[in-house]
């Protein structure tokens, strides 16, 4: 396996300087909103990784058709790197979601459209990954993994427009509320500017993330092409 | 209004879930990475072997 690259040992480092300014942003420089004080605060990151989650998922979706066409492992690899990574930030935004709610809803979790989607969402990239582990012949693995992926990306228009299409609790960033959503605020410039700020950090850290696991992937081919030619 | 203190404690437990997160994931891929290279150059030794 080839050393790091020198952009990716670039990345590597302007992930961690973005990382600790879009800290400093949310705590230094976004105001302090003035109905959940600091809990608010919360917001930047859990937009973010939701963000990114998505984002990875569609990325998936993108490398399964692309192995479809194509039949190369290397888009398996791609493949399964997205959902990995797309499955961290995602429970990230689930779990920092529901610390939010807490306080503002009274109750950590709820089954209305959004967090019921964005759970099954989830559940629906769970499922991949270990039904993926059931099959031994990687050439049908990465095909049923290509169709899944793309099936499973029909959750993902759905938990997105779910808050502007239903009756829900869940604020909308962008757009209208539903007459029922609480904990709704009005964003100053310098909270736009620390969301936007966070949502292009941690899509740095997407892309870095999403190398190093393609990386790990490419290695672990490696080993298990040794492997075979032991045994054979 | 949610009072101070308990905004702050749930804007605690927020970050520190997700930095926990984040910081596990990122030690599992360099787990990964130091097993699937040890491996590897166990492989290789052994096919020299042969």
């Amino acid at each position: 396996m080839k050393p790091q690259p020198i952009a990716l040992k670039v990345l590597n480092v302007a992930s961690v300087l973005l990382f600790l300014a879009a800290l400093g942003m949310v705590f230094l420089y976004a105001p302090l909103e003035a109905t959940m004080n600091y809990v608010q605060k919360i917001f930047y990151f859990h937009i973010a990784n939701a963000w990114v989650g998505m984002l990875g998922f569609i990325a998936a979706a993108v490398a399964g058709v692309v192995y479809l066409f194509k039949h190369d492992q290397k888009w398996d690899i791609i493949e399964l790197a997205a959902v990995e990574i797309s499955l961290v930030f995602f429970l990230i935004a689930i779990a920092a979601g529901s610390i939010w709610a807490r306080p503002s809803w009274g109750v950590y979790w709820t089954w209305e459209p959004r967090l019921t989607t964005a759970a099954i969402l989830e559940m629906v990239y769970i499922s991949y990954i270990l039904l993926r582990q059931g099959i031994d012949d990687p050439d049908r693995r990465a095909r049923f993994s290509a169709v899944y992926t793309l099936v499973g990306a029909i959750s993902i228009p759905i938990t997105f427009i779910s808050i502007r299409l239903f009756r829900t609790i869940h604020p909308v960033v962008i757009g209208t509320n539903s007459a029922a959503s609480q904990g709704n605020f009005d964003m100053t410039s310098k909270m736009l500017a620390t969301m936007f700020f966070s949502l292009f950090t941690f899509s740095v850290i997407f892309v870095n993330l999403f190398w190093h696991r393609i990386r790990l992937g490419q290695l672990a081919q490696q080993v298990e092409q040794l492997k075979l030619e032991e045994l054979q | 209004m949610i009072e101070y203190a308990t905004s702050i404690k749930y804007m605690l437990a927020g970050y520190a879930v997700i930095l926990t997160v984040l910081a596990l994931y990122i030690v599992s891929l360099f787990i990964r990475w130091r097993n699937l290279k040890r491996d590897l150059q166990t492989l290789k030794e052994i096919q020299k072997k042969d």
